[in-house]
């Protein structure tokens, strides 16, 4: 609890996806994927994880950088968070992305962090899981053998617990093009400490040319265990004409996904975070929507 | 660089060695042979050690030795006491635990390896047989019946009770006649100093001469080497401690620590040099810890707003065992501070310092002072309310009128020098009050919630008059030494007792020494920090370097350039009195063509070929300065808050500060201690807090969970001064580096007070965090929902009854 210094680990920095998936196979369990390390790198100092073998991404060809066609934006899961913030494609196709990684930490986590880290260790304060869930992101990953996409909603399954298989690794996200009308907004209430989320909300709306909510997409994080779609907030919203009190009674449904499962620590209660998921969430999609408009 | 002089904006000339790299701090020491120690430290807040085995890690590779504190019990003795109050119980503090363990943190063993890495690895391999006793962290509780017993010799595990009345001890009778008492119990929370160095020892034994010497990182140099002394009975002259360059310290460097004595004795028994620093994490657990008082408080007085009295009951948490100063700070610089500005007759202070199974409690900037400041800023402020009064114009009221030259109060001592009108004033210039209520009325209207809060503060500095600080238990003479060495060439060195934890030093004493002698900045050094190198020092804490230290390198200065004038006096064939010395010359009024520089001077006074008779060749002089008082520095600082309604996030929108701080050397030196003072109270108001569980463990023990404030937390600062000199020195100066820290914490509570205000909210307690205040909102609103409901139904049923 008290050392500064990583227990004894082995290190190998793979050339391709396909050693990196073998070397996890091989390791049984007791090997780790560094991206930017800024989560992991701190609990090996505190040895709260102490893995035998780092498997270092970052000679890996292909895993960095953003790239966007009329499908919509392809970036690499060693994209770091300042890249995300300063990425022109980002920033005109998938707004709140770029916001969310401009809210994480301080400049010198978003200079290492990358999006694939933060998704793969799923930190349940972590901002970027809400928005890739707002936003309707594919995550893909690979294995030495085999390659598959996960819908973000499928993603996030427990406390920093994702689909991804023991032997896969997480290699690019894919955000589809929004239509025409689309707003995206990220808010979050941040811990003082950490500024991690006390509770994050990602909105993204569509609103049709009579002004009509066509689809809304809401990711929470920070308030449980792990981020989560609300989806009854989602329902309230669409199919109607976003005015301020359907946006209110929106966000009474912001969190409710939680109930009973709601974080609860030294900074926030559960009742706090509870409360607190429907203030932010208001703040979020009245942003989302002012964007769409 | 030309001559320089006090008041001057220098920027201080130790940064560019600092920001750039080229700074010697602990871990920069690197010896040959150099061995690494790692410590075993307890997991648990309160357990019995049944038995250690070792084997396994004496056996790691790169393991030299494994110490534990049954195996050095006889050699490290008991750590110090270095306060003692009547009556306290002072129970040993062996550096090694051995038997029984107190707190988290509390270190069981030592190992010695040939790398840090391999050190902390075979930490893990010690296996340690704990019994676990039943824990306490809460200063009142550990007070109560049943609760448990940390110390054989601390019965209710209490060290002291200490108290401090007005001469009458006249409160309780006050109190009946008034029109008003006030009680509120307050909170002070614990704090954790988080200096930017952790602290780092290195520590070195000479087989041939005997001498240890230990590279610290500390504030007090020389009672370092003194109490080691002490303690470990190797002679005192035949230990060095060197303080290098120190990132910070807050209070927290400013004790013998077990590591200390723990390190040196290893380079002893192993014979070679050993080092330790502390990583970031043991720093949350390992060094001392900050405030953590429970004050049931009471004000009273009448309702023309005159203040009759003060009374406060305080439990001050001292954590597991006694740090060096612990029994000083929530007593001597707490309780004597309990009449602040005022001029109120009545005051009755008792304190009951406690035993917890916590990290010891110690000084922590501000020390004692911040938390007696809270209590009363906050209690003017809640009497103000009470009797429908401004608190401004309560405070105004109370002021005790201008002094230049001593002022005794109810507390029985003497303040140096005070215009209190004139910081008030000064602060009402910047910040347009009238403004500010039509500002908050319109707020509140549209559904904001702003509030103003005012931090009329006094403060003891200048550490201290020794023979008043021993009255009250001090165990060292708190004066303060200077050597000034002019070199045959005309340079200066200057060595000083204190030690500079970065308060620029070595910038604001060359400016004195420049100014006094006549000689170009450059030309003069300024060492501080090595007890082999200076007479003996006190070191620097309770803002005291200029006026006490300061004061002593003037007396050298004064000697020097007496001897100077003479030796000049005789070479050019006159009396003394006839030469003047200006701008590092010496001249003879009428005779034009006499003249002899400094440097001129200095040579011929290590030359010795023509001195005047009865004078020793050299040009050196050695001072040491008792100051007859403390300096009491104060102010008025001025916050407006914003507290959002729906999430209870509050900010700080405006801080004002109009300190008196006597005369200042380097405007900018001191611009920089306000500010980073304020900054550290402004993260004791907002957001910073050291948490316990129940069974001790401190769940905010990283910087993840423990918020210090950064730059996105802090307003622009307007700060600005008014100029009392102090009559404690001749420098006229009063301490600057905690007056920010300690008026900090009431003006940004009253602020938030204030702008809860009319939905009935009386006192918050710190840190005033988002959720705290979103359910004082929730609850007052909820309260005034059901009284307005109540009373519409008594208006309902009003007529039939």
């Amino acid at each position: 609890m008290t050392t500064s210094a990583t227990a004894p680990f082995s290190y190998v920095r793979p050339s391709s996806v396909e050693e990196a998936s073998r070397l996890l196979s091989r390791s049984g369990g007791s090997a780790a994927l560094i991206a930017g390390g800024h989560s992991l790198i701190p609990l090996m100092k505190t040895r709260l994880v102490s893995p035998e073998v780092l498997i270092d991404l970052s000679a890996i060809d292909g895993l960095s950088g953003i790239s966007s066609d009329t499908n919509g934006l392809n970036i690499g899961a060693m994209t770091s968070y300042e890249e995300l913030e300063s990425s022109d494609a980002v920033n005109e196709g998938a707004y709140a992305l770029a916001e969310a990684a401009g809210q994480v930490a301080d400049v010198q986590v978003r200079n290492w962090g990358t999006i694939g880290g933060a998704l793969a260790y799923s930190d349940p304060a972590g901002d970027l899981p809400a928005v890739v869930l707002a936003l309707e992101a594919t995550i893909s990953a690979r294995s030495a053998r085999a390659s598959r996409s996960i819908p973000a909603d499928r993603f996030f399954r427990d406390f920093l617990t994702t689909a991804l298989r023991a032997n896969e690794v997480l290699t690019e996200i894919h955000i589809p093009a929004p239509s025409k009308g689309t707003g995206s907004a990220y808010a979050k209430l941040a811990n003082k400490a950490s500024h991690y989320a006390l509770v994050g909300v990602a909105a993204v709306i569509q609103i049709d040319g009579s002004g009509t909510c066509t689809k809304a997409r809401i990711g929470v994080t920070g308030a449980g265990p792990f981020a989560k779609r609300s989806r009854r907030a989602e329902r309230i919203l669409e199919g109607k004409e976003l005015t301020d009190s359907v946006v209110r009674r929106a966000a009474e449904r912001v969190g409710v996904e939680y109930q009973g499962m709601f974080n609860e620590d030294i900074h926030a209660s559960a009742e706090y975070r509870e409360a607190m998921a429907k203030v932010i969430g208001v703040r979020a999609i009245s942003m989302a929507v002012e964007r769409a408009g | 660089m030309t001559i320089a002089s006090k008041g001057e904006s220098l920027k201080r000339r130790e940064d560019h060695r600092l920001i750039t790299g080229d700074g010697t701090y602990v871990d920069d020491v690197r010896l040959p042979g150099l061995s690494h120690v790692a410590f075993v430290r307890s997991p648990h807040a309160h357990a019995l050690i049944r038995s250690i085995d070792a084997s396994a890690a004496a056996a790691a590779p790169g393991v030299q030795r494994v110490f534990t504190g049954a195996e050095l019990q006889e050699q490290l003795g008991s750590l110090p006491v270095g306060w003692v109050l009547p009556d306290q119980n002072s129970p040993p503090h062996p550096p090694l635990a051995f038997e029984k363990v107190r707190y988290v943190g509390d270190a069981v063993a030592a190992i010695v390896a040939d790398s840090p890495y391999e050190a902390q690895d075979a930490t893990e391999l010690v296996k340690v047989e704990y019994e676990p006793l039943d824990v306490v962290v809460d200063g009142e509780k550990a007070t109560q019946m049943g609760a448990p017993q940390l110390h054989e010799d601390a019965p209710d595990n209490t060290s002291f009770e200490w108290e401090v009345h007005s001469a009458d001890r006249g409160y309780d009778d006050a109190a009946k006649e008034a029109e008003v008492v006030i009680k509120q119990r307050m909170r002070n929370q614990r704090l954790i100093p988080n200096s930017m160095e952790p602290r780092g020892i290195v520590a070195d034994f000479n087989a041939g001469t005997e001498q240890i010497t230990i590279w610290t990182s500390t504030q007090i140099p020389h009672l370092v080497r003194l109490l080691f002394s002490a303690v470990t009975g190797h002679p005192e002259h035949k230990v060095r401690v060197i303080a290098p360059d120190v990132g910070g310290a807050f209070g927290s460097k400013l004790y013998l620590y077990a590591e200390e004595v723990i390190l040196g004795m290893i380079a002893k028994n192993l014979k070679r040099p050993v080092k330790w620093i502390e990583s970031r994490q043991e720093n949350f657990i390992a060094t001392t810890h900050g405030r953590d008082h429970i004050a049931d408080a009471e004000i009273c007085g009448n309702r023309d707003g005159t203040i009759s009295g003060f009374k406060v009951h305080v439990y001050a948490n001292l954590g597991a065992y006694l740090s060096t100063f612990a029994p000083g700070i929530p007593t001597i610089l707490y309780g004597l501070l309990l009449s602040g500005v005022y001029k109120v007759p009545h005051i009755s202070c008792v304190v009951t310092g406690v035993f917890t199974n916590t990290t010891p409690v110690d000084a922590y900037r501000g020390a004692g002072r911040p938390e007696a400041t809270f209590v009363l800023e906050r209690l003017v402020d809640m009497f103000a309310a009470e009797i429908g009064r401004d608190p401004v114009a309560v405070r105004r009221k109370n002021f005790l009128p201008t002094f230049k030259n001593g002022r005794t109060v109810s507390t029985g001592v003497v303040y140096d020098s005070g215009d209190y009108r004139a910081t008030l004033n000064r602060a009402l210039e910047i910040f347009d009050y009238k403004e500010f209520r039509r500002e908050q009325r319109e707020a509140r209207r549209n559904g904001r919630l702003i509030g103003v809060g005012f931090s009329t503060y006094i403060e003891i500095s200048g550490l201290a008059p020794s023979a008043v600080a021993a009255s009250l238990g001090a165990g060292a003479g708190l004066w303060e030494s200077s050597t000034v060495r002019v070199h045959p060439t005309g340079t200066v060195t200057v060595y000083t007792g204190t030690a500079s934890s970065g308060q620029g030093h070595e910038t604001t004493f060359a400016q004195i020494a420049s100014e006094e002698l006549g000689v170009p900045y450059d030309d003069i050094d300024i060492v501080h920090g090595d007890t082999e190198k200076q007479p003996f020092g006190t070191g620097t804490f309770g803002s005291r370097s200029v006026s006490v230290g300061g004061q002593a390198l003037l007396m050298s200065l004064v000697k020097v350039k007496e001897k100077a004038t003479k030796i000049a006096a005789h070479q050019m064939g006159v009396e003394p009195d006839q030469v003047t010395f200006k701008d590092g010359t010496f001249t003879v009024e009428d005779i034009p063509e006499s003249q002899m520089t400094f440097a001129e001077v200095a040579g011929q006074a290590y030359s010795a070929v023509n001195l005047p008779p009865d004078t020793e060749p050299g040009l050196e002089a050695v001072s040491f300065f008792d100051p007859e008082n403390f300096t009491w520095p104060f102010g008025c600082h001025i916050c407006v808050v914003e507290v959002s309604p729906d999430t209870g996030e509050t900010r700080v929108l405006r801080y004002v500060a109009v300190d008196d701080i006597g005369n200042v050397i380097n405007p900018m030196i001191v611009d920089g201690m306000l500010h980073g003072g304020i900054a550290q109270g402004i993260g004791q108001a907002m957001q910073e807090r050291a948490v316990y569980s129940d069974d001790g463990q401190l769940l905010s023990g990283s910087m993840l969970d423990y918020a210090v404030p950064t730059a996105e937390d802090l307003p622009m600062f307007e700060t600005d001064r008014t100029v009392t000199p102090s009559p404690s020195n001749d420098l006229g100066v009063k301490g600057a580096g905690e007056a920010g820290t300690i008026a900090a914490t009431p003006a940004i509570v009253n602020a938030a007070v204030d702008a809860l205000k009319h939905l009935g909210v009386r006192h918050i307690d710190m840190p005033l965090h988002s959720e705290k205040m979103w359910r004082i909102i929730r609850d007052a609103r909820e309260k005034q929902r059901a009284e307005r409901s109540t009373r519409a139904k008594q208006r309902e049923t009003g007529g039939k009854s």
